[in-house]
């Protein structure tokens, strides 16, 4: 089945951490042990919204070591497609969900001298999990974490009460800022930067990054894309002889999944390459916004990445 | 000076391409022997030499083949220049650079396989990616290599096979390269028939 093994587990907590953020935690109903995990790590949980089938990618903010269950933190998007929404309102302990294997497209670079993170938001999820993950194995990190007030900054006193002065903080609204350019050049040659937060931020970094000379692979990022809204089309599978019709609120792997075809993918987030799809023929454009595919790739438009890609125009055959 | 061509081999034989001056804040380039026409070369190639040279720290040794051009490199004006008299020499002093350097820096390796590989190994040793250093082949194609056996490292091999430096064993030079060791491994040629060694021939010059 695609998507990999299944965890069968039961939410044990349901936490308010502020206005917008909630944390829930999982353990497997049979009592038995988690799989380890690496901190990066995401897991793509299931949802039963009332006959919607939402599978949406969270961060692990748990302690990788710790067996005994998984956290996760939400935030609430009331703008979304109605996953976060969902955890929000329907999701109560007790309740039995499942949830993908964990898998790791943002692992911390072992190699690296020093981790330079930095976190925007609800962006901080992955950061819990590593920075747990340092104090267990060693490894020099500062973190630079900004959110928009001191209310919504999600785990701020935890983690400056638990790492002082490694871990900085910014707050939008008091005007404060982190001064990018001066802290990436004081980093000691070797270090790996990570980020992750919203687009703005990440594609701040990135280029500030790339124009102060660091080299591309040791820039991380991570950034689970929403799979967007569009407008209505259909798209023909030429494999299973099927047509389906995507909805504005519904991403092309959603429907294809809705029509019975069984679809590999992984992340559903345009992040991990599993669900890319060969196009046959297309009159029109596709419209997309993957992380995976190349420049060349997206110009070529032979391929396409159903989980978060849409596609406008007359015709549309897929591979599949 | 022509740029090497290095005969058809497997996927894992590291390859050289031309150094291109990027924007940096600090450039640090490495070479050997015939390694400095490739430095010339790139600040040729370079939008603005002179603020590349501002902060540019050049480091020096003379091939195995004895071709010294430390003189060329020192008329370029870098902020640094500094010739070993051999590379062995000239890793520490790399070595104390980088302890120093910050993320910005631009790494340029320019000469024998020898030198890039022992250059590039102090520089991952730090995280930094190896697939972001520069690494241009100009010069003497001898290898520097380790005996698999006994795991000794032979500088400058010219021949294939050749003994061993260390346990004197006859090994065939494969194109099998290890970045983290910077060398190419020797494999014993006549371990199933001992004695039967085919004549060396001088592949590498
Ligand atoms: S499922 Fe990971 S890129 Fe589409």
């Amino acid at each position: 089945m695609s998507g990999g093994a299944k965890l069968h587990v039961r939410v044990a907590e349901v936490v308010p951490v502020n206005d917008l953020i909630k944390r829930f935690r999982f353990v497997t109903r049979d009592g038995s042990p988690m799989p380890a995990f690496s901190g990066g790590s995401h897991t793509v949980v299931e949802m039963d919204d009332h006959g919607t089938r939402r599978l949406n990618p969270y961060s692990l903010m748990s302690d990788p070591e710790d067996t005994s269950g998984y956290e996760i933190s939400v935030r609430r998007d009331e703008a979304g497609r109605g996953g976060s929404l969902f955890m929000h309102t329907h999701v109560q302990p007790g309740m039995e969900m499942v949830l993908s294997h964990p898998l790791n497209l943002f692992q911390l670079d072992g190699r690296s001298r020093k981790h330079l993170m930095i976190a925007g938001g609800i962006g901080i999820t992955p950061f819990l999990a590593q920075i747990k993950q340092l104090t267990h194995f060693g490894g020099r990190f500062e973190l630079h974490y900004a959110a928009r007030n001191r209310e919504l900054g999600a785990y701020t006193a935890d983690l400056k009460s638990a790492h002082g002065d490694r871990v900085h903080l910014y707050f939008d609204e008091e005007g404060q800022v982190i001064d990018l350019k001066s802290l990436l050049n004081r980093q000691p040659i070797g270090t790996h930067l990570y980020v992750c937060g919203p687009k703005g931020m990440l594609n701040w970094v990135r280029s500030t990054a790339q124009a102060q000379g660091w080299p591309e692979a040791s820039v991380h990022f991570e950034e689970f894309l929403a799979p967007g809204t569009g407008t209505v089309f259909q798209a023909q599978l030429a494999t299973s002889g099927k047509t389906v019709t995507v909805g504005t609120h519904q991403s092309l792997l959603e429907a294809i999944e809705a029509a019975g075809v069984d679809a590999p993918y992984l992340c559903r987030g345009g992040a991990c390459g599993q669900c890319e799809t060969n196009i046959l023929h297309c009159d029109g454009t596709i419209l997309h916004r993957d992380h995976w595919l190349t420049p060349e790739d997206q110009a070529a438009g032979t391929k396409i990445m159903p989980c978060v890609s849409r596609f406008e125009g007359k015709t549309l055959i897929l591979e599949r | 000076m022509t740029k090497t061509a290095f005969p058809p081999s497997i996927k894992s034989r590291p390859v050289y391409a031309d150094l291109v001056a990027r924007p940096g804040t600090y450039h640090l380039v490495i070479a050997d022997g015939e390694g400095a026409g490739a430095v010339v070369d790139l600040l040729a190639g370079a939008a603005e030499p002179a603020v590349m040279l501002a902060v540019m720290h050049v480091v020096y040794a003379p091939g195995p083949n004895g071709t010294d051009e430390a003189a060329v490199l020192q008329a370029l004006g870098a902020a640094q220049f500094y010739r070993a008299p051999t590379i062995a020499a000239m890793l520490p002093r790399i070595a104390r650079v980088l302890l120093d350097a910050h993320m910005g820096t631009q790494f340029y390796l320019a000469g024998t396989e020898g030198l890039i590989g022992q250059a590039e190994r102090e520089i991952m040793a730090t995280g930094f990616p190896h697939t972001a250093i520069q690494k241009e082949h100009r010069g003497s194609t001898v290898r520097r290599v380790q005996c698999v056996h006994c795991k000794g490292i032979t500088e400058s091999v010219r021949t294939d096979p050749f003994a061993c430096s260390h346990c004197g064993l006859n090994l065939f030079v494969r194109d099998h390269y290890s970045r983290r060791i910077a060398a190419f491994q020797g494999v014993n040629i006549d371990a199933e028939d001992p004695g039967l060694v085919p004549a060396a021939v001088e592949r590498f010059k």
